[in-house]
């Protein structure tokens, strides 16, 4: 049987040239919806891998009680202090959190700009932020470092340029990484200064601290919860920057789904109509071969396996598509848990390739299956009479 | 006009083929109703009702505070016929997912500022004189079960009260709606009188203003007017049309909604490419029997007729079935990405649109065979079986 398999697949897949037209069909509709499945989960993925890598598993933030994002926390000086005293954490900056208006490059219109005031400790919690062109900012002076992708979203955020806040005038003295996180669409300066500039005087919006070890979080979570001077909460950065790009990125995904899901509906009517065409200008050589002595399993396998190869083949020019055109391409938008624009690189990872080339072996097989069925079941005599 | 039923009939010949064909020309249409609806929610050009509205904000950041002074500012200003204001309270109900937007306004005036918003006059009373009392859209209320009377707390995130408290107990004294062609509003409003007294810092302040003009065709003036009152002042302010803080907010959240316009884009028309091909296809089958139509009697032209019309039936139909599953699917399309795409909504303009690309599409895919048709020679053509 598996020769008969193979003798009726190579016939098939060898006349294939001459069915270019209608078999590329098959190949477009599902390269189709590979590519669009891909880059748009692609977008889900770049847009959560910006936020999460912004967490560190030794790195909490403490947050007023209630609060869901920095925007909306704050606490005094002297909650400040308290924190920053208790047994388990290493390193703590107090930093205040507000946003600017500041025109986005790609529309010109004002869209929200983070700016972060922070201690000179911050640097020293977060080690994998670098200076990369400029320098950084003094202590004491209104004078600001801006992440790369900040300088690329947003209107006259460059070096050495000025900037103007409410009640206050600002120098952007240099440029900073960070791993291609969210800091990096942030501005950043002295947080003293800040306070002042930006009538804040005497709070902030939350605390950064590095922990001892991971594992001290719980009892300082305890900790915090019972003394009665704080209203307080404190989380890991990661689960605090998961919860910040899970909705958005849910959102994605399922949109991303929904309209694979469309579109998978009409490849594979597409795929389906392709392979009862092909089954049917076929009928006379497909009942021939059954009258000598080929068994229906084997035109059913062949013509499955020529839907799967064409189908293969779709994916597989939709995935190449969805990572030539997207992977890497960087954009821009406002996330709802921070309420500030986020850049980020759409990923096209190995994960969602893969992915993509399933969904087109799965509608190949769903569009292949019916008509091979079809070719198999006519009855011999009616077919080799032709229609 | 007896030519409709042949057309049917040389529709089912393939019944598995035309039925195919049809789902994949619903399918596009599906997409094209969504695409550009998305499309148009961008635009923000859907909701006219908002010319004559300016917002006046603080002209630095959205999150700055304005000093309620500048009210009595704005109302002196020339062209300006009214003016209230707002604030973003933020909070949750319950869980911080069930999120809606909270505004402490002035009863009277936001319902003037916002006439395409009902409220039954008794409610609207009610709202000015009971202190904790709030009024909810109508959907919002069906959500989450609330009824006239019911107490409803909101934990805060901003703003504790005095005490420190989070909670805040409102009772619900009214609801209200959209007219019906308008957007569904969202707000839950309450007294910013109370708001402002109960609330533990921020005394005297707002989030922004709304401002009636007497002339929409001089908003632009008056919106340059109210900003030069308070240019160089430690509030300065940034006054622009609703519809332009629309479409500057539609622009923040930009780059995604254009990626995903694009990305169907594409779409439409592959699937569009791919359903031609597949019906040109199978008119080719078909030739030896026009011929035979054309044996039995039928002109040139009407067996040229026959084949368009067929073609232009079936990308009728499907593109009506496809914008039809649209409307179906809408109301709740828009409440699952509201996040991301504020305003989608599918309008009329848009069905009719789909409608002719639908008629266009089947006039393209038809104008081919059917010229083929009507130069067919009967000998040729049936000589090729």
């Amino acid at each position: 049987m598996l020769s008969q398999v193979r003798e009726i697949t190579l016939m098939n897949l060898r006349n294939l040239p001459s069915r270019l037209g209608s078999s590329s069909v098959i190949v477009v509709g599902i390269a189709g919806v590979v590519c669009v499945l891909v880059s748009i989960l692609a977008m889900a993925t770049g847009f959560r891998a910006a936020l999460e890598s912004t967490g560190a598993p030794d790195r909490a933030i403490v947050l007023r009680g209630g609060s869901g994002g920095e925007l909306s926390s704050g606490m005094s000086e002297e909650n400040v202090r308290i924190v920053a005293a208790m047994d388990g954490i290493a390193t703590s900056s107090g930093e205040l959190y507000t946003i600017a208006d500041v025109p986005k490059r790609s529309s010109g219109t004002p869209a929200n700009l983070v700016v972060r005031g922070v201690e000179p400790s911050a640097f020293a919690i977060r080690a994998e932020l670098t200076i990369v062109a400029g320098r950084n900012f003094e202590p004491g002076k209104r004078e600001l470092i801006a992440g790369r992708r900040a300088v690329d979203e947003f209107t006259g955020i460059d070096l050495d340029a000025p900037i103007r806040f409410r009640d206050s005038d600002w120098q952007i003295v240099g440029i900073f990484e960070s791993n291609g996180d969210a800091h990096e669409s942030e501005v950043w300066g002295d947080v003293k200064v800040a306070q002042a500039a930006f009538r804040r005087t005497g709070g902030v919006s939350t605390i950064r601290v590095r922990l001892t070890d991971p594992a001290v979080l719980e009892g300082l979570a305890a900790r915090i919860d019972a003394d009665p001077r704080l209203d307080l909460q404190i989380q890991s950065e990661q689960a605090f920057y998961g919860n910040q790009s899970s909705r958005l990125s849910s959102i994605i995904t399922g949109f991303g789904y929904l309209v694979a899901v469309i579109m998978a509906i009409g490849a594979v009517f597409a795929a389906l109509n392709t392979m009862y065409s092909a089954v049917t200008l076929r009928t006379v050589e497909i009942a021939t071969l059954r009258a000598i002595g080929f068994g229906g399993m084997p035109v059913v396998v062949s013509v499955l396996i020529e839907a799967l190869v064409l189908a293969l083949l779709g994916g597989a020019v939709g995935a190449l598509v969805s990572y030539v055109v997207f992977n890497g391409v960087t954009i821009s938008t406002l996330n709802s848990g921070s309420f500030s624009q986020v850049a980020f690189d759409f990923a096209v990872t190995p994960a969602l390739l893969t992915q993509g080339i399933i969904w087109a072996v799965a509608l190949g097989f769903v569009g292949g299956l019916f008509p091979a069925v079809r070719a198999a079941r006519l009855p011999i005599t009616v077919a080799l009479r032709g229609e | 006009m007896n030519l409709l039923p042949l057309m049917w009939a040389g529709l089912f010949r393939r019944r598995t083929r035309t039925v195919l064909t049809l789902f994949s020309i619903i399918v596009a249409f599906l997409l094209f109703g969504l695409l550009r609806s998305i499309a148009n929610a961008f635009a923000g050009g859907i909701d006219v009702a908002g010319v004559d509205r300016l917002i006046v904000q603080p002209k630095y950041s959205v999150i700055d505070p304005l000093p309620i002074s500048h009210l009595n500012v704005i109302r002196t200003v020339a062209g300006v016929a009214s003016a209230t204001h707002a604030d973003w309270f933020g909070g949750f109900y319950q869980e911080r997912r069930n999120f809606f937007p909270k505004y402490p306004v002035r009863p009277d005036e936001w319902f003037q500022a916002y006439p395409e918003y009902q409220i039954d006059p008794a409610q609207l009373r009610a709202f000015e004189t009971t202190r904790t009392g709030v009024v909810a859209p109508a959907e919002l209320a069906v959500r989450f079960g609330w009824s006239i009377g019911d107490k409803i707390p909101i934990e805060a995130d901003i703003y504790p009260q005095r005490d420190g408290n989070r909670l805040w107990e409102f009772d619900l004294v009214g609801t209200y709606e959209g007219r019906a062609s308008g957007l569904t509003p969202t707000e839950f409003l309450m007294n910013y009188d109370y708001f402002d007294e109960a609330r533990q810092f921020g005394q005297g302040e707002v989030g922004w203003f709304v401002v009636r003009v007497e002339d929409p065709a001089k908003a632009a003036e008056v919106a340059s007017a109210i900003d030069a009152q308070f240019a160089n002042s430690s509030n300065e302010t940034r006054t622009a049309t609703e519809a332009e803080f629309q479409r500057q907010f539609a622009n923040q959240i930009g780059d995604i909604g254009l990626m995903m316009g694009g990305i169907l884009a594409a779409v439409f028309f592959t699937i569009v490419l791919l359903t031609g091909n597949t019906m040109a296809q199978a008119f080719r089958e078909r030739i030896p029997e026009l011929a035979v139509l054309k044996t039995l009697g039928f002109s040139d032209a009407r067996v040229a007729l026959l084949v368009l019309g067929e073609a232009v039936l079936l990308c009728v139909v499907g593109g009506a079935l496809g914008l039809g599953i649209m409307a179906l699917l809408a109301n709740g399309v828009a409440q699952a990405i509201k996040d991301i795409v504020p305003e989608f909504e599918l309008i009329w303009q848009t069905v009719a649109a789909g409608l002719l690309i639908a008629a266009v599409m089947g006039v393209l895919v038809g104008a081919v065979p059917a010229t083929t048709a009507r130069r067919l020679r009967i000998v040729d053509a049936l000589r090729e079986r």
